[in-house]
Formats: C-alpha cells, sequence, structure tokens
C-alpha cells in the first residue's frame, strides 16, 4: 500500500509542477492564467456538453494508452499506439465495406476482431524485432507508425478511395446502419464502454492472473524467468499483441462510432497521447481510466481556448508537452523520499 | 604498542525499517590503523550499520563520531570527503568501461572535460605506490571476480581514503587470493595508511587478519574484544548465541544407482561466442553428489546457465532420466530438475517482486496456488510463510520485495524454494556464497538429506573443503574440460592443486 502513496503523491505533485509551468506559458501569451485555466475547466468539465466531449475523447485514449502500458509490463517501452489505430482502423474499414450487407452485430463483431487482430499483430511483429533480432522496441514501433500512416494514405488516395470523398479523400463507408451508436440521448458512443471494459479486464490479466504473474516474472528478470522454465518469447509476443489489440479495437472505433469511414483522421494523436496516459498512470490499466479522462478534458478544451482567448490551435499539444517532460522527470523522485515509505 | 586513538565511533546507532528493527543501539570504535572485523549471522544488522557509517542510511537514532567530533553524515558524499570509502557486497563496477574510467568516475570533483591521458598518467603514477597493480585500460568485463574486488579496492585507496569499509570482500574469492588481499589491507594498517572495517563471515580471516573484532546478532550488539582474547569457538557462540547446529546426515548408500542427468558431448560458447566448455560428459547417478572442483572463470559459470535454461548450448545433449531435457517449465516440473545459481538475487530472483511470489517461481500456475488461470494470493502467502519459518528467513513479511532482504537471507529464499519441493535432479553452484557458518551447516545438512532421499546432485563449488565434504566423487574443470576425477578419501592435494592451476 505505501508504493500506492508514494505514487499518488509525486504523481499529484508532478502534475501541480507541470500545471504552473503551463500558467508560465499561459502568461507568456499575454492572458491571466487564472482565466484560461477557468476556461479549460469549462471546456473540459464545466457542463454537461462538455463532459460528454471530454468522454468522446477519453474513450480511444484509454485503448492506446494500453498499447504503451502492456509491452511495459515485461519492460518494453512501445510507442507504436498510433500505428495500431491506424492498421486496425483501416482493416476493420475494409471488413466492414466488404460484410456491408450482413447483420449490423455481424459486421461490428467482425470488425472489431479485425481490428484487434491486425492492430496486435503490428505490436507483436514489434516484440518479435526486439526478442529475436534485437533491434530496439521504441524505434521500430515508431517507424512503424510512419509506416502505417503512408500505407494508409497510400491506400485511400488510390485504390480504396471513394470517389465521393473529393477534399478528404476516404474509403468507402461501412454503412449508417453498422455504426455502432450513442449511449441513450448523449453524445457519448459506446466506444467508452469497450474502453472501460478493456482496461478492467487487463487489468485483470496483469494484477490477478498468472499470465500476468508471469509477465512481471519476465519483465523483473528474464533469467529467472528462463530460470523457471517459462516460456518467455511466448509471453512477451502476448503482452505486444493484447497491447496493440487495444489500439487496435481504438481504431475500429474512431472507424465504426465517428468517421463510418477510414481515412487521415485515423492518425489525430491519439496513438501519441495515449503514450502520455500510460506514463501517467504508472502503467496501470486500471489508473488509465482516470487519466485518460484528464487528458480527453483537456483535447476537448482546445476548440475553447482558442475562440476564447485567442490562443493558437498547438495549445493543446504545448499542454501536453509540459505534462509529458515533467511526468517523465518524476521518474527519478521514486524511492528518493523516506517519508513517502515509512510505515507499513 | 598500537597507536590507540579512536578513528571513527559509532554510539548508540538505531535504524528501522517498517517493522524490522534491523539495528538496536549498537556501538562500535573503530581504532586508528587497526582491521576490525564485524561478524554476525545472516541479517544481523552488519550491512545497515556500516551503511549507516556511509551515509547511505540515515540511523533513526545515535550519533556518529569522526575523530572525536560529532558528523552527520548525510550521504555518501558526506562520508567520501571525510575520508570513507566502502566496498559493496555487490559489485559496483560498471562492466563496459575501462579501469581507469571507473576510478576517474567515482572521484567527487569529477572535471566536465576529462583529459584522458593525463588522467591516467597521474593514475599510473599512484598506483605505483598501491598494493595492485592493473593495466588501466582494460574493460572491466574482461576481469575475473578476484581482480574486480582488487580494482574497487584500488579504487578506494586512489580516491584518498582513510578508513575503508569491506562488506564481504571475500566471499567471492579463492582462499589464496582472500590471503593475497587481506594481506596487502593488512600491511597498509600496519604501515599507518588505513584503518579498515570488515564485515565477513570466517573466523580464519578474523584471527589471521584482525586486530579487534565486534559481534552483531539480530541487531542487538553481543560484545567487542582484542582478537588475541577470542578464538573461533567464542565468536561462534556470541553469533548464535549456543544455539545448536543441524548435524550432517549419515550418508545412506543406495542399492540401485540408475543415472539421472547424463551431460552428453556439451560444447558452450560464452558471450563473445568463444568455447568455454569443450565436449563435456558427466554422468550423475540416483543418490549420489557430483562435485565439480576447480578456480572460477572455468567454465562453471555457462555450464549452470545452459542447466538452468539461460543459454542454449552449441552442441551436446542434456539427458534426464534417459530422455531429452528441454528447460520448459512442464520438463523442469516432469523431471523435478531444478538449479540454484550463484548470486540469487540475479540469477534466480525478480528483485522487484516480494519475497513470496519469488518463493512460488516454479509453481504459481498450479494448485493451490492458481485456480482457472488466477492466482491465489491466500495460498502463496502461506506457502511463503510456512517456508519463512521453516527455513528461518528474516524478513518483515512474505508481502517485502527480495531485494531488500540480506544478502544471506535472499540465499535462503532460493534454497527454500528449491530444497522444499521434492528434488529428483539439483544442480547447485556455490550455495555457500555469503552464508554464515550455521547458515552453511544447515544447507549442507539439507542437500545430504536430499541426496538420502535419492536425489542426483551436481555440486560446482569453488570452495575446495566444500567438495571434499559434501561430494562423494568430484571432478576438477580447467579450461572448460573436466581434468581429473577422483573421491573425496582418495584426493591427493597436491595432484589436485595442479590440476586446478591448469597443468
Ligand atoms: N532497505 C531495506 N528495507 C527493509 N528491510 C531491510 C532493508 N535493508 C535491510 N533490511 C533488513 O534489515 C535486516 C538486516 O539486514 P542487513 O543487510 O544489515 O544484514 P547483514 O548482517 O548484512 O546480513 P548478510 O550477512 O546476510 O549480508 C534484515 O532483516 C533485512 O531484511
Ligand atoms: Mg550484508
Amino acid at each position: 500500500m505505501t508504493a500506492l502513496r508514494e505514487t499518488w503523491i509525486i504523481s499529484l505533485a508532478a502534475l501541480a509542477l507541470a500545471f504552473s509551468l503551463v500558467a508560465i506559458f499561459f502568461a507568456t501569451t499575454g492572458n491571466s492564467p487564472w482565466e484560461v485555466f477557468y476556461t479549460l475547466y469549462r471546456g473540459a468539465f464545466g457542463s454537461w456538453f462538455s463532459w460528454q466531449n471530454t468522454l468522446v475523447r477519453a474513450a480511444p485514449l484509454m485503448l492506446t494508452a494500453l498499447c504503451t502500458v502492456l509491452p511495459a509490463r515485461v519492460g518494453l517501452i512501445v510507442i507504436g499506439g498510433e500505428g495500431a489505430v491506424v492498421v486496425g482502423g483501416l482493416c476493420s474499414a475494409l471488413v466492414g465495406i466488404t460484410l456491408q450487407d450482413q447483420s449490423p452485430v455481424l459486421v461490428i463483431t467482425a470488425m472489431v476482431l479485425t481490428g484487434a487482430i491486425t492492430g496486435g499483430m503490428w505490436i507483436a511483429a514489434v516484440g518479435a524485432l526486439r526478442y529475436f533480432r534485437n533491434v530496439n522496441e521504441t524505434i521500430s514501433s515508431l517507424l512503424l507508425n510512419y509506416i502505417a500512416i503512408a500505407i494508409l494514405n497510400f491506400l485511400v488516395i488510390g485504390i480504396l478511395k471513394d470517389p465521393a470523398t473529393l477534399n478528404n479523400p476516404s474509403t468507402h463507408s461501412i454503412g449508417e446502419q453498422n455504426m455502432i451508436g450513442q449511449i441513450g440521448d448523449t453524445s457519448i458512443h459506446w466506444g467508452l464502454a469497450y474502453g472501460i471494459i478493456v482496461c478492467v479486464m487487463l487489468w485483470i490479466l496483469c494484477r490477478r492472473s498468472t499470465f500476468g504473474f508471469a509477465a512481471d516474472v519476465v519483465g523483473g528478470n528474464i533469467r529467472a524467468a528462463r530460470l523457471a522454465g517459462l516460456p518467455v518469447a511466448k509471453v512477451l509476443l502476448w503482452c505486444c499483441f493484447l497491447g496493440g489489440a487495444a489500439a487496435g479495437i481504438a481504431g475500429v472505433l474512431e472507424v465504426a462510432a465517428v468517421h463510418g469511414r477510414a481515412n487521415s483522421a485515423l492518425n489525430a494523436g491519439y496513438g501519441y497521447a495515449g503514450i502520455l496516459v500510460a506514463f501517467l498512470a504508472r502503467q496501470n490499466p486500471l489508473a488509465v481510466i482516470p487519466y485518460a479522462i484528464l487528458l480527453g478534458g483537456i483535447q476537448a478544451s482546445g476548440g475553447l481556448l482558442q475562440r476564447a482567448h485567442d490562443l493558437p490551435d498547438a495549445t493543446v499539444n504545448v499542454i501536453q508537452g509540459i505534462i509529458f517532460m515533467v511526468i517523465l522527470s518524476s521518474e527519478m523522485f521514486y524511492g528518493r523520499f523516506k517519508w513517502l515509505q515509512a510505515k507499513n | 604498542m598500537k597507536q590507540e586513538s579512536v578513528i571513527l565511533e559509532a554510539v548508540n546507532i538505531g535504524k528501522t525499517f517498517g517493522d524490522v528493527r534491523a539495528l538496536d543501539t549498537i556501538s562500535l570504535k573503530l581504532r586508528a590503523f587497526t582491521v576490525h572485523a564485524l561478524l554476525g549471522e545472516n541479517g544481523a544488522g552488519k550491512s545497515t550499520l556500516v551503511k549507516c557509517l556511509m551515509g547511505y542510511y540515515r540511523p533513526d537514532s545515535g550519533q556518529i563520531l569522526f575523530n572525536q567530533k560529532e558528523e552527520i553524515i548525510e550521504s555518501p558524499q558526506r562520508a567520501t570527503r571525510l575520508g570513507l570509502g566502502m566496498v559493496y557486497q555487490h559489485f559496483t563496477l560498471i562492466p563496459n568501461m575501462t579501469i581507469a574510467e571507473n576510478i576517474v568516475l567515482s572521484r567527487a570533483d569529477l572535471p566536465a572535460v576529462i583529459d584522458w591521458d593525463a588522467e591516467i598518467k597521474i593514475l599510473q603514477e599512484k598506483m605505483a605506490q598501491m598494493p595492485f597493480q592493473f593495466e588501466l585500460r582494460r574493460l572491466v568485463r574482461d576481469l575475473s571476480v578476484g581482480e574486480k574486488q582488487k580494482v574497487e579496492i584500488t579504487k578506494q585507496l586512489l580516491l584518498d581514503t582513510k578508513v575503508l569499509i569491506l562488506d564481504e570482500p571475500t566471499s567471492v574469492l579463492t582462499p589464496t587470493e582472500a590471503d593475497e588481499v587481506l594481506g596487502k589491507i593488512h600491511q597498509l594498517t600496519q604501515q599507518q595508511q588505513l584503518t579498515v572495517l570488515m564485515i565477513t563471515h570466517k573466523f580464519r580471516e578474523v584471527m589471521k587478519f584482525a586486530d579487534h573484532v565486534t559481534v552483531l546478532r539480530k541487531g542487538q550488539f553481543i560484545g567487542s574484544a582484542p582478537v588475541e582474547d577470542v578464538n573461533p569457538q567464542i565468536l561462534s557462540d556470541m553469533m548464535v548465541g549456543g544455539e545448536s547446529l543441524s548435524k550432517p546426515p549419515q550418508r545412506e548408500t543406495l542399492s540401485d544407482s540408475k543415472i539421472k542427468l547424463n551431460i552428453d558431448k556439451l560444447t558452450v560458447h560464452n558471450d563473445q561466442d568463444l568455447p568455454v566448455i569443450q565436449q563435456l560428459d558427466l554422468k550423475v547417478a540416483q543418490g549420489e553428489i557430483v562435485g565439480i572442483a576447480g578456480v572460477s572463470g572455468n567454465g562453471q559459470k555457462q555450464l549452470v546457465e545452459v542447466l538452468s535454461g539461460q543459454r542454449s548450448p552449441q552442441s551436446g545433449e542434456i539427458q534426464a532420466h534417459g530422455q531429452n531435457f528441454l528447460p520448459h517449465q512442464n520438463s523442469i516440473r516432469q523431471h523435478k530438475f531444478f538449479c540454484l545459481p550463484e548470486e540469487p538475487l540475479k540469477n534466480a530472483c525478480v528483485g522487484s517482486l516480494s519475497v513470496a511470489d519469488n518463493i512460488v517461481l516454479h509453481k504459481f500456475n498450479e494448485a493451490p496456488f492458481a485456480k482457472w488461470g488466477l492466482l491465489r494470493r491466500g495460498a502463496i502467502r502461506r506457502r511463503a510463510m510456512e517456508l519463512i519459518q521453516q527455513y528461518r528467513v528474516r524478513t518483515s513479511g512474505p508481502d517485502q520485495p527480495i531485494a531488500a532482504l540480506s544478502g544471506g537471507n535472499v540465499q535462503r529464499v532460493v534454497l527454500a524454494r528449491e530444497l522444499a519441493q521434492d528434488v529428483s535432479i539439483l544442480v547447485v553452484s556455490n550455495p555457500c556464497f555469503g552464508l554464515d557458518f550455521k547458515a552453511v551447516a544447515d544447507i549442507r545438512a539439507q542437500l545430504l538429506q536430499a541426496r538420502n532421499r535419492g536425489a542426483a546432485i551436481l555440486l560446482l563449488s569453488e570452495d575446495l573443503d566444500e567438495i571434499l565434504e559434501m561430494s562423494d566423487r568430484f571432478y576438477v574443470i580447467s579450461g572448460g574440460k573436466l581434468v581429473h576425477h577422483t573421491t573425496p578419501a582418495q584426493a591427493n592435494m597436491n595432484t589436485i592443486g595442479q590440476y586446478m592451476a591448469g597443468h
């Protein structure tokens, strides 16, 4: 339990520091930091309308964060969420277009499975390169992002293009009847439920299952894992696969719940923001949920910040960047403060 | 008459970790230019005490006096500035750097730009006065353990250390190496250049090289005396407080001696892809302990790595009970084939996981520790508590991360894990490194019991006495080959010494 307390205190202190730096940034743009923070709050959590906006963005963030969280359990730093979103989204769109006229339940199921499997294989490839060829997983997953985006652009501009989509080249539509709907009469689509359920399931997997135990052993000391005769390669590839599958599902949601087709909106940056969520959550699948909501809120308030304070639209990226730097630096404070660990 | 001024004094030091009272009002007087030995069983608090002196931990209570003046040693840097230096229980050198780089890096006043040629020249000049000499441009990873230990000590001497603290400096050295190192250090104290505080488990070293000795037990101060006034018997009584040692069980001969472990034409390469074991053949039968004696670095490490699945052999076969053996969980369980490598924290444990998790490393995914793929934490903790008690592991509880345990207690956890189960084939490497004499007696008794129950045991040890005491027959390994075969009864020390030296 002490570890938990340490995590909370250091994370909160880091967030406080990050927001002070953000305040300085706001001040340099000639705004009153307090006013901008208030706007940020209004845009993110100020009304039911902004909450809905926030939660819609939180759903894919939960899933892309898992793409960094799961490989981290076996000691890999993977930043390939963006690529897995693109691949999962694109492949599921193809399946959706092909199966259009089947029953919607079948179409959605097939799309989710396709997205999960292709996204999973995409990141499993990163794990395989690492395990069998000793290729650095961070670099290879980053490069695979660019490859995925290039493939997407090549296909939606070329053979998969729906001629009707002129200025935003996209694939054909999967059909209105096959889309994932909204929860009740909100504007939040059911993807949020997918995100939460997957987070909880993977948390149980990591914390309670024998698979999670094996992953902790592999990640903690690979020599001990070999001594115990654990199938190291299998555990490592499965962790990568599951992470990639979660990000792949995020791609499916973007297609099936938001755009109805695959286009460059798939690489809108959810994969990269997910890395930030994963580090904020300290690679704990359950903690991913609140931090994804926080980040979703910051992203949701972007438009309002622009309109109300005349801030550039990169403001949201600056905020995220500052938080990321501070959180990464805060890692070095773990285990340094005796008073945080005192008492059991 | 030796100069008797006290250079470093600890007064009533107390230190608690969680629920563990690691030190309870401990006092220690270190007289200038002497060698002071610190003795105590595993987990007695020796490492904790010296880490308090070095500013690595802050004591909860008590004072530290340096040259009769109270000092608050709030950080290792402060200790370095006072002239205190320490060689830790585990090596702290960076393997991929040269000796010179390692030494310069640890300097407190590192300049922004380093002129390596000049530094190396200065080091060479200074080293001429030192007891040990090295080629400064060699990589640390190419050094043997003995050389590494000498580098660690030389590093401290070059940093102008006045008081040198050594935490089990000889547990990884052969007796000859240990004598050389300690002899040189003893000499430096007699030349009034150095004061030494040394943690050890070996009475021989205390009697031969120390001037004073202090004994701790379970965080308590038991006594302190000049070495002339004590003998090993008194010391051992002080250490364990009259508890009796495990009696070695009688060796039983089994009627039927089936071959359980068969190593056939095994060739193994090291990390640099050079052959370190060549065409090795070895058979171990049921109910026997086969020893492998030899100086470290002759392929023992790689042999254990292959048997424990941490390295793939180049060619050759390993058979357990007549079947080809691959180190996968199923076959490990089927053949009850377990390994106890040396340096357990590095080779056999996950430091970040709890003691309990490490105890069930082989069994976490079978009943009663798991059901339908989910862990049953309750059962795991209960099993851990049982073994912690049975093997007298000193820990604050099953949930403590194993990396926080004292060196000897980590070893006990791993031994408990491997020996408490039904074993059929056991490979053990230097099982007694870093253990106090009582634990050594315990473990040797356990190994003999396992043998009597019919296990086939392969024992690799750098300690020839251990081989002679434990094995039914043994080999000498040199240059990756088994060059000599004999039994303890027929062993000729001269011949063995020559084979070990590679003649
Ligand atoms: N960082 C820590 N956190 C919690 N407990 C600790 C920590 N360091 C040491 N302890 C506990 O304090 C006690 C004393 O440990 P210490 O390492 O000083 O023993 P030691 O005498 O050096 O033993 P050994 O001969 O096995 O090295 C042990 O019970 C150990 O579990
Ligand atoms: Mg110790």
